[in-house]
């Protein structure tokens, strides 16, 4: 591979070894040495920015956090001491992935199965790709009122409440939830094709050898060896499911988890509630609540689990074969 | 029936099924666009193309739409929805062409320039300012950097000067520039640096081998060979900015004001609202079938744009082939 990759361990790059001749920055135009100070400055910059984010976000989340808020319910009243806590957002986060990720997971890895597996007619299957690429392009807040439109039809009704007069909301769990799978659908469906696509030929050819159909060598021999970068493609859905305001905000988002009517499990995915973005939004000055402690303490929490899925995917990614593992994230098709 | 889905799955079954689950992918799409152009017929059809154009009092125009009632009367359907795109483009520009500026820096760093340790560092921070939620960045500005911007950078001889007009309380177009910057450098910084990786080292050896500095090799070789990746990253980066909804309403001020370029320097502190903070901003009240409409055309505007720039992104790629850059 004669890809450009000087800071591979092990690998010395001849111009670095050369110190003597090297020239120093001091003798350079002023142009160059202007060009390095900024990249220098830039890349530190971006640094300072990431650590004060940090930084800031968990020196006010230990101000304010209290562990009773993570097991308390939330409450409608005005006053910071009994509008309770943040487990209603919790719960509504929690559901939320759940719902989206049992949508996108069968949607993106089949996709990419037959994408790359199959992919006949090729013209179909380059408007398969094509229609991922638009649903990764499109903005979070058009897919929040295609939902809305979607679920307002009379025959989606009994996925979300209706009100009095039989007009319907379109507003649930379950239609937040589908949105919310076509926001993961992009980055799990890269990451499954790219694993497939780096599975070398000659493992699916001695699967063929031995007598295995295409989809016996999908069962045991694909999936398996890809199962770390759909591990990846998982975790990068899940971050952008938990990290999604603008579709919680119009699709789904109420004060508390109200249930529907329906049978035990089926009227929580037809009711409405809160997420922790939700919950941050609407505490902020931006939202009707002006209640910026509550505000941090949440965002503290959900910044924790961003931090842990962002873990999550550094060690998933180091096994793929991408170079700087940046791709991943930004989740680029 | 549970017997033959049990039993081996014939290949011919199994590519059919995994077909069949595909193209729900492209139905999805395919439902979105009509839903979103149904939707917006009305408004469309009511002010055809002067819609874009600007003229009235937007604030009106929403009040009358929203209060227009179940079947509201032709004349409840007009809207110029000129204050708002230009709110869209005057934050989308600065910040793309900010983000280009500091994204190719920042790649130079991280590929050539830093030591192993440092981008040891620099590329989980990457990773981590790709991932915080959008309602984080939000929170950060109107909580912090507004305030900040309020107390130490308004006067109050700006607040007189506009008070006829608009209320200036620390939101509004630079602090908007400036965290829509950080947001979507990430982004650009990913692709950018996969496509300098992706050049040739020895053509950055040759340049070398000619006497040029590795800065300047890394200036006039591999960035010039990785010019598609750049405007790739920023078509991707621009559609991200386009369609950031919640950070725009939070920080970007929510008024119908649209910024005037001949305040000067005061134009960076005018509140302005976004096309995609519109539709989040009004979301409560799309009972109205008039105000519906409208969220819907907008709505669609994002959609058309997304369109375009992403097959302009594609165009633009294509050259990439040429250089064998893949990307």
């Amino acid at each position: 591979m004669s890809t450009y990759a000087p800071y591979r361990r092990g690998s010395r790059d001849p111009l670095r070894g050369a110190r003597g001749r090297r020239s120093s920055p001091g003798e350079w135009r002023w142009s160059d040495r202007l060009a390095l100070a900024a990249a220098w400055g830039t890349g530190l910059l971006l640094c300072v920015i990431a650590g004060a984010i940090v930084i800031y976000m968990a020196f006010r989340g230990v101000q304010y956090l209290r562990p009773a808020m993570l097991v308390e319910h939330t409450n409608p009243s005005i006053s910071q001491a009994e509008s309770g806590g943040f487990l209603d957002p919790i719960e509504g986060t929690a559901l939320l992935t759940l719902i989206g990720l049992a949508f996108v997971f069968p949607l993106a890895v089949c996709t990419a199965l037959w994408v790359v597996e199959y992919g006949r007619p090729n013209w179909l299957a380059r408007i398969v790709e094509s229609a991922i690429e638009i649903v990764a392009g499109t903005p979070d807040i058009v897919l929040a009122v295609f939902g809305l439109a979607l679920f307002q039809l009379p025959f989606m009704s009994v996925f979300s409440l209706k009100a009095q007069g039989g007009g319907v909301f379109g507003r649930s769990f379950i239609a937040a939830g589908a949105m919310l799978s076509l926001i993961a659908l992009p980055p799990l469906f890269a990451a499954t094709r790219d694993g497939l696509l780096s599975v070398p030929s000659h493992m699916r050819e001695a699967a063929y050898a031995l007598g295995k159909t295409k989809i016996a060598t999908i069962r045991s021999v694909l999936l398996p060896s890809v199962r770390s970068n759909i591990a990846a493609g998982v975790t990068l859905g899940v971050s952008r499911i938990i990290g999604d305001t603008a579709i919680i905000v119009v699709l789904v988002d109420s004060l508390r988890v109200e249930s529907g009517s329906g049978g035990p499990v089926l009227s929580l995915f037809k009711g409405t509630g809160p997420t922790l973005t939700s919950y941050v939004y609407d505490n902020s000055p931006a939202g009707e609540g002006g209640a910026p402690q509550k505000a941090y303490a949440a965002a503290f929490v959900l910044m924790l689990l961003v931090l842990g899925l962002n873990l999550l995917v550094s060690r998933f990614g180091r096994s793929s074969a991408d170079e700087t593992g940046l791709t991943a994230a930004g989740a680029v098709v | 029936m549970l017997e033959r889905l049990r039993a081996p799955w014939s290949d011919r079954r199994a590519e059919l099924t995994l077909g069949a689950v595909s193209l729900l992918v492209g139905v999805a799409v395919v439902a979105m666009i009509a839903f979103v152009a149904v939707q917006a017929w009305p408004t469309l059809r009511h002010n055809g193309l002067s819609f874009f154009g600007s003229g009235g009092d937007l604030k009106e125009q929403f009040e009358t739409m929203q209060n227009a009632g179940p079947h509201p009367p032709a004349s409840a359907y007009h809207f110029r929805a000129w204050p708002l795109i230009w709110g869209t483009l005057i934050v989308t520009a600065p910040a793309v062409l900010l983000g280009i500026v500091v994204a190719v820096l920042s790649s130079i760093f991280i590929v050539e320039l830093a030591p192993v340790r440092l981008r040891r560092v620099v590329i989980p921070v990457v990773r981590l300012l790709a991932s915080v939620p959008s309602v984080i960045y939000g929170l950060v500005g109107i909580l912090v950097v507004v305030p900040f911007v309020l107390e130490h950078v308004i006067s109050d001889s700006d607040k007189v000067a506009l008070q006829d007009t608009v209320l200036l309380n620390g939101t509004g177009v630079g602090v908007t520039i400036v965290i829509l910057t950080i947001m979507i450098t990430p982004i650009m910084i990913a692709l950018i640096c996969e496509a300098l990786l992706a050049v040739p080292n020895s053509w950055r050896e040759g340049a070398i081998a000619l006497g040029c500095n590795p800065v300047r090799a890394m200036l006039a070789v591999t960035v010039r060979a990785a010019r598609p990746a750049i405007v790739a990253a920023a078509v991707l980066a621009t559609a991200r900015a386009l369609g950031e909804a919640i950070m725009v309403s939070m920080v970007g001020g929510a008024t119908n004001f649209a910024p005037r370029i001949s305040d000067g320097l005061t134009f960076f502190l005018e509140p302005f609202r976004s096309v995609a903070a519109a539709i989040v901003d009004y979301h409560e009240g799309i009972g109205a079938p008039a105000l519906k409409s409208a969220l819907y055309t907008l709505a669609l505007l994002l959609l058309f744009s997304a369109f375009v720039l992403s097959v302009g992104g594609y165009l633009i790629k294509l050259p990439m082939r040429k250089y064998q850059v893949r990307g």
